[in-house]
C-alpha cells in the first residue's frame, strides 16, 4: 500500500443523478426511493453496504403501529414526556405512516423472513440486522444503484451558488480517489458514537454532520448526545434491553440499590467511578424468556457464549458504552418535510440527521430510530431524485468547487499523518467519561469544551492524513467538530430535558422549551430554534 | 476482536475481505486473508456471518486476546463448537432455518430508564411481542 502522500492518485470520475453518502437502513431506503423515481444513483459507504453501522450488527425494533386511532395515539404519547415535549405530532404521524408501509414492503417484495405468531400472521416489529441489511444491499442492487463499498466520502463538491454538486472520497482497498459529479446529495452516514466499539458503531465517526457543516447546513439538538448502553464489560455488545431482566451488584455481591429503576444507568455509572466495577446477573427471566431471548438475539450470548459465562446463573461485569449522536437524538437540521437541508441538493437522513422531530430529545430503544431511518431515507431519496430532475443536465454542467478544510486542507503546514491518532484520544478524553458526558455539569463542562476548542485549533492548523487511510484525519475532524456542537449546546441548555441532565440545572424550565440549533465549524453558535424556524420544520 | 483466520478450512472467497464493515483484512501472499488491522476490529461479528468455511473467530473482548489465550487456538475453538456458531445460530447456511423468521423475543420490562413498550395488539389476541430493544 502507497502512503506517500506526494503521489497523485489516480481518480475514477463519476455521475449520477443521485449520490447517497452511508450503507445502513437509511441510505438504502434513500437509494431505493431515488432509484424508483427514475434517478441514477450511486452509493457509497465507508465499509460494506450490507454490514456498516449499528443496525447491521444488532437487531432493532420497529416503530410499526397499524394506522387504529387508538393505537397510534398511544404510540406517539408513549415517549413525549421523556423527550421533553420537543417532538412534533406531524412528523410522527408521517413516520407512522411510512414506516408502515416501508415495513410491509420489506415483507412483500422484500421478502424479509418476519417470524410467524400464534395467531398465524408475521410479527413485523423487529427486524434482525445482517438479515435486514444483506436484503436491502440486494434490493438496492436489483434497483440498478451503483455501490462503492470502502469507500469514504471525504468531502462535498458545491457550485458556484453554493448547491451542493457532488463529492468526492476514496476507494480505500484500491487506494485510488473517485469524484462523482450529482443532481444532488443524501447524507446518511450515521451518528457520532467517537470510536467507542458500542456494537457497529466504529464506523459511525460524525462524518456527514461535518460535511454538512462545510456547506453551511445547521445543526439541531446536539445536546442530545448522551446515550450510554449496557454491555458485559471489555466486550461490545450493547443490547441494554434485555437487563430489564437483570439485578446489579456491587463488586461484593451486595445489590446495587437503584440500578435496574428507572434512573438505573445514571447508578450504574456513578458505581462504576466510584468503584471501578458493577457486577450484573439476569436473574429474572423464566426458562421461557431465557428460551425468547436466545430466539430474539441472538448476538447478545456471543460474548457470555465464548467467555464461558452463564448470565441467568453468574454473576458478570459490566460496563456503559458511549452511543453519542447514533442513539442520542441530534443531527443535521431537517429544513422541510422532504428532509431538505437548507443548502440546496443537500439532504439528510437516518441517524445523521436529527431525531428530534419525533423523538424529542429521548430515544430508547432502536424502534424509533429505525422508523425515522426508513421514513427519512425514503423521503430524502425521492426529494433528491426530484431536485436532479430538476436541475436536468445543467447539473453536469457546473463548476464545482471542494468544500472540505479540518482534516483535508490545514490552514499552516501539515503534520505527521498520523496526528489523527491523538486528535481522537483528545476528543475521546472529553466526551467518553460518565462524569463529563453522560453526569453533566457546567464546571466539567467548560474545561471540557476549552479542550477541545484547544484541539480543534491545532487540528485546523495541521491535521492531514495520507494514502487510503487520509480519510482517518477527516474522521477526526468530524469527531472533534461534533464534540464541540454537543458542548457548547449543553452549555447553552441550563436546564434538564430528554436525555440531557445538567446536575447544576436539575429542573426542566418551561422557558426553554424549544429547540436548539447551532453550526459553525471554526466559531461554533448556538441559537434557539426561532419562531420561523419551527415554521419550516413543523 | 478477530482472532483466527483457519487457513485449513479457508476457501478463498474473499468474502470477509469485502464484507468487514472496518477493512480489517488484506490478502496474503498465499491468497489466504490475514488480520491487518487487527486494531480496526469493531467486534461486531460480521465476518463469521459471512464466512461459507467457518474459517474465522472473533473474540468478544474488544481489545486483543494475550499470548496463549484458548480464544486465540483454533482447534480448542473447534472442540467448543465456536468456530462458525454465529453463522449457525442466525441460521446462514444451506438446509438452514433463518434465524430472523424464529426471532420472537421476550417482552421488555418496564421501568429500565424507557417506557413500557407500546402495546400495539389486544392484550386478548396479543402473540409474544417482540423486543423494543437498543440496537
Amino acid at each position: 500500500m502507497t502512503t506517500a502522500d506526494t503521489r497523485s492518485p489516480a481518480i475514477a470520475d463519476l455521475t449520477a443523478d443521485v449520490f447517497v453518502a452511508g450503507g445502513g437502513p437509511a441510505a438504502t431506503w434513500a437509494a431505493l426511493a431515488a432509484a424508483e423515481a427514475g434517478a441514477d444513483v450511486v452509493l457509497a459507504d465507508k465499509g460494506y453496504c450490507g454490514t456498516s453501522g449499528a443496525t447491521a450488527a444488532g437487531g432493532t425494533g420497529v416503530w410499526y403501529v397499524p394506522p387504529h386511532p387508538a393505537e397510534r395515539e398511544k404510540a406517539k404519547a408513549s415517549r413525549e414526556a421523556l423527550g421533553g415535549y420537543l417532538a412534533d405530532r406531524r412528523w410522527m404521524d408521517r413516520v407512522l405512516d411510512q414506516t408502515y408501509a416501508n415495513v410491509n414492503e420489506l415483507a412483500g417484495v422484500g421478502r424479509y423472513p418476519f417470524p410467524i405468531g400464534a395467531d398465524g400472521a408475521q410479527i413485523r416489529r423487529g427486524v434482525q440486522g445482517p438479515e435486514y441489511m444483506r436484503r436491502m444491499r440486494i434490493r438496492v442492487q436489483r434497483a440498478g444503484v451503483r455501490i462503492l463499498d470502502h469507500s469514504p466520502v471525504l468531502e462535498l463538491l458545491a457550485d458556484a451558488s453554493g448547491a451542493v454538486a457532488g463529492v468526492a472520497g476514496i476507494r480505500r482497498q484500491l487506494d485510488t480517489g473517485y469524484r462523482v459529479r450529482a443532481g444532488a446529495v443524501v447524507l446518511a452516514t450515521g451518528g457520532c458514537a467517537f470510536l467507542s466499539s458500542a456494537l457497529g458503531t466504529n464506523v459511525d465517526t460524525g462524518d456527514g454532520a461535518l460535511f454538512a457543516a462545510e456547506a453551511g447546513a445547521e445543526l439541531s439538538g446536539m445536546e442530545f448526545s448522551n446515550a450510554y448502553a449496557i454491555a458485559p464489560a471489555f466486550t461490545s455488545v450493547t443490547k441494554t434491553a434485555y437487563y430489564s431482566y437483570a439485578t446489579f451488584f456491587h463488586a461484593d455481591g451486595t445489590v446495587l440499590d437503584g440500578a435496574g429503576s428507572t434512573k438505573g444507568r445514571s447508578v450504574i455509572a456513578r458505581t462504576l467511578m466510584a468503584e471501578g466495577a458493577v457486577l450484573c446477573q439476569i436473574d429474572r427471566a423464566s426458562e421461557e424468556v431465557q428460551r425468547q431471548m436466545r430466539a430474539g438475539q441472538p448476538n447478545f450470548f456471543l460474548p457470555f457464549d465464548r467467555l464461558g459465562i452463564d448470565p441467568f446463573t453468574q454473576k458478570f461485569p459490566v460496563t456503559l458504552l458511549a452511543e453519542g449522536t447514533v442513539r442520542g437524538t441530534g443531527g443535521i437540521r431537517i429544513a422541510g418535510d422532504d428532509c431538505s437541508t437548507s443548502v440546496p441538493g443537500l439532504y439528510a437522513a437516518g441517524d445523521a440527521a436529527t431525531r428530534e422531530l419525533i423523538c424529542g430529545g429521548f430515544t430508547g430503544g432502536g424502534s424509533h430510530n429505525a422508523a425515522w431511518a426508513m421514513s427519512s431515507g425514503s423521503w430524502a431519496g425521492a426529494a433528491a431524485a426530484r431536485h436532479a430532475t430538476a436541475l436536468g443536465a445543467t447539473a453536469r454542467r457546473r463548476e464545482i468547487r471542494p468544500l472540505g478544510e479540518a482534516g483535508l486542507r490545514p490552514a499552516g503546514t501539515p503534520g505527521d499523518p498520523g496526528q489523527y491518532r491523538e486528535v481522537v484520544a483528545a476528543v475521546q478524553e472529553q466526551v467518553l467519561p460518565y462524569e463529563k458526558n453522560y453526569l453533566r455539569h457546567g464546571e466539567r463542562l467548560r474545561p471540557a469544551l476549552d479542550s477541545l476548542d484547544a484541539t480543534w485549533t491545532a487540528l485546523r492548523a495541521g491535521l492531514r492524513g495520507s494514502g487510503a487511510e487520509r480519510f482517518r484525519a477527516r474522521e477526526a475532524a468530524a469527531m472533534a467538530a461534533h464534540a464541540r456542537w454537543m458542548y457548547h449546546s449543553a452549555l447553552a441548555r441550563t436546564e434538564t430535558r430528554g436525555m440531557h441532565k445538567r446536575a447544576d440545572f436539575p429542573e426542566q424550565d418551561p422557558a426553554q422549551h424549544h429547540r436548539l440549533l447551532t453550526g459553525g465549524l471554526d466559531t461554533v453558535w448556538v441559537a434557539p430554534e426561532s419562531a420561523s424556524a419551527v415554521e419550516v420544520a413543523s | 476482536m478477530i482472532e483466527v483466520v483457519s487457513a485449513e478450512r479457508c476457501v478463498t472467497c474473499d468474502k470477509c475481505v469485502l464484507a468487514c464493515p472496518t477493512n480489517v483484512f488484506d490478502l496474503g501472499p498465499d491468497r489466504i486473508p490475514v488480520i491487518a488491522r487487527q486494531s480496526d476490529c469493531q467486534t461486531c461479528f460480521l465476518c463469521e456471518a459471512y464466512c461459507p468455511a467457518d474459517a474465522l473467530f472473533v473474540a468478544p473482548h474488544a481489545h486483543p486476546e494475550p499470548a496463549g489465550s484458548p480464544l486465540r487456538d483454533e482447534r480448542h475453538l473447534a472442540a467448543a463448537g465456536l468456530l462458525g456458531s454465529y453463522r449457525r445460530e442466525i441460521g446462514w447456511g444451506h438446509g438452514r432455518t433463518l434465524g430472523a423468521s424464529l426471532a420472537i423475543g421476550p417482552d421488555v420490562l418496564p421501568g429500565f430508564g424507557r417506557p413500557a413498550a407500546p402495546a400495539t395488539a389486544s392484550p386478548a389476541t396479543a402473540p409474544p411481542s417482540p423486543e423494543r430493544h437498543d440496537r
